[in-house]
């Protein structure tokens, strides 16, 4: 028998493990999968927690999302041999494989800017990427009498990258509502140079944070939050007060792979771009946020560099040349508030364009442009992720971007 | 006289283009006049593109080097990664989306 072992069952892994299932052979290949936990988490759910007055149901047992034939072991990684070609738990155990994926994701780590973590964690110091910390701003936010909302990014890449930008057009949206927006400032604080990083996006999303009176702080890189004075320093000695901050704290990989030579300064795997291969070991292949690809940490991306992979890694194992090649394709939907939203669509080449999107028979959408649509297609989304995406179906949207009803704008960008 | 191919906002295009001397012009242009400390930095980020394929970012040059991100910003004050890549002649590093 051969042996593929995954690690992790998130987006990526689930996908890959089944789309593989099905296409190598049950008495010639193993496949195991390992994860800390036994339950998947719907992340793009979390955006909405914080506005919502119910939590939503955004688990899943992974055990479930499998397909039948493949081994799913729970345990924490404790390190990672890539010499003998094993996978040490925690727990003491030991997994041998011919062919590792790793698809370990990336995570947020609070415990990495000082004075985050603290007796203000999750009282004045809030996250929303996580489900605890997405319910702990949900009551903030509806207790909050008023004062400095500062939304923040600690530095990237963060997975899914627009979703600070999302949470700050919801909130600004939650405080009008409510008849409060008047008493609430809100400021973006953000390491890059504009409220996004592609040229033509970040004008068009800078317009809308400037429409709604948000105010922006950028090349803001935290050196540390003095908590008690409730305030984030700058490396370069600049000082924000607050009154409630959600942070996006450093986003890192696994430890274990820092810690076995395999990740990169903030434990992301280096693979060549277009296979996701790893540099260090032919062998070793790391899909979805875990990789050092030049591109959004999004499921979007996981989604169409796995599609490419698996062609890939069944002509490898076949000791065949890899012929197919990802070229960086993300699509996010951005929330912007009020029942709307826009969608983004670019690669490793071409940033982000207006125009439209087309979907198939469901007609097409509108790039760059807020339109109730795209606020459906997000929400319409979590059904698709469980019952077509995970399970590893085709879905009616090409692998590669296209140009087609794209344009490049003048100077200016028109809503 | 040499020729240096630029782009937009200054950052050189060819990889091979760049010396030791031209830094020295491009940091003067920013107001640095290149130390030891700098040096240190700067070569760091030519030795690591050809092989890492990408502009190096602060958080790696700083992990990387051992210098810590404050000195690095002490060295090129305002916007250091950006600075650095200037110097060395690199890309302007792309934060990703």
């Amino acid at each position: 028998m051969r042996r593929l072992v995954i690690l992790g069952a998130g987006t990526a892994g689930t996908m890959v493990a089944n789309k593989l299932r099905r296409r190598l052979a049950l008495d010639e290949w193993q496949i195991t999968v390992i994860d800390r936990d036994p339950e998947h988490l719907y992340q793009p759910g979390l955006l909405f927690v914080p506005f919502e007055p119910e939590p939503p149901d955004l688990l899943k047992s992974r055990r479930g999302l499998l397909r039948r034939g493949i081994q799913l072991l729970i345990g924490e990684v404790g390190a990672l041999d890539t010499e003998n070609k094993t996978v040490r738990l925690a727990d003491g155990g030991v997994v041998g494989y011919d062919y590792l994926v790793i698809a370990t994701g990336t995570s947020p780590r609070p415990d990495q800017t000082p004075g985050m973590l603290g007796p203000q964690w999750h009282r004045s110091i809030h996250d929303f990427y996580t489900y605890d910390g997405a319910l702990a701003v949900r009551d903030a936010l509806q207790s909050f009498p008023g004062g400095r909302l500062v939304v923040h990014v600690v530095d990237q890449p963060i997975k899914c990258p627009v979703a600070p930008l999302e949470f700050t057009f919801l909130a600004e949206a939650f405080f009008r509502r409510r008849g409060m927006r008047d008493q609430v400032e809100i400021v973006y604080v953000t390491p890059l140079d504009g409220a996004f990083t592609k040229p033509v996006a970040s004008r068009f999303l800078g317009r809308l944070l400037d429409e709604r009176k948000i105010a922006v702080e950028t090349d803001f890189l935290v050196e540390r939050i003095d908590a008690e004075r409730k305030t984030l320093v700058s490396y370069d000695e600049r000082e924000i007060g607050y009154d409630l901050l959600v942070t996006v704290p450093l986003n890192m990989g696994a430890d274990f792979l820092g810690d076995s030579g395999l990740g990169d300064e903030l434990n992301y795997v280096p693979v060549d771009k277009r296979t996701l291969q790893s540099i260090a070991h032919p062998d070793v292949f790391a899909v979805g946020d875990a990789n050092d690809l030049p591109t959004s940490k999004a499921g979007s991306v996981a989604h169409f560099s796995s599609e490419i992979f698996v062609e890939n890694f069944l002509q490898y194992v076949d000791g065949r040349a890899m012929t197919h090649r990802f070229d960086g394709h993300a699509n996010c939907f951005v929330e912007t508030g009020d029942g709307k939203g826009l969608l983004i669509d670019f690669n490793y080449d071409t940033e982000p364009l207006p125009g439209r999107y087309p979907l198939g028979r469901l007609g097409p959408l509108s790039l760059l442009r807020e339109t109730k649509a795209n606020h459906w297609g997000k929400l319409a989304f979590r059904w698709i992720y469980w019952h077509l995406l995970l399970p590893g179906r085709r879905l009616p949207v090409p692998n590669k971007m296209s140009m087609t009803g794209k344009h490049r704008p003048g100077e200016e960008v028109r809503p | 006289m040499t020729t240096i191919h630029v782009d937009s906002e200054g950052f050189l295009t060819e990889y091979g283009e760049w010396s030791e001397d031209l830094a020295a012009e491009l940091a003067a242009r920013i107001g640095i006049e290149l130390t030891d400390e700098h040096w240190k930095a700067i070569r760091f980020l030519r030795a690591d593109y050809p092989s890492h394929g990408e502009t190096a970012t602060l958080r790696r040059v700083s992990v990387l080097t051992g210098m810590p991100i404050k000195q690095l910003f002490t060295l090129f004050p305002g916007k250091p990664a950006k600075k650095m890549a200037y110097v060395a002649g690199l890309p302007k590093p792309r934060g990703c989306v």
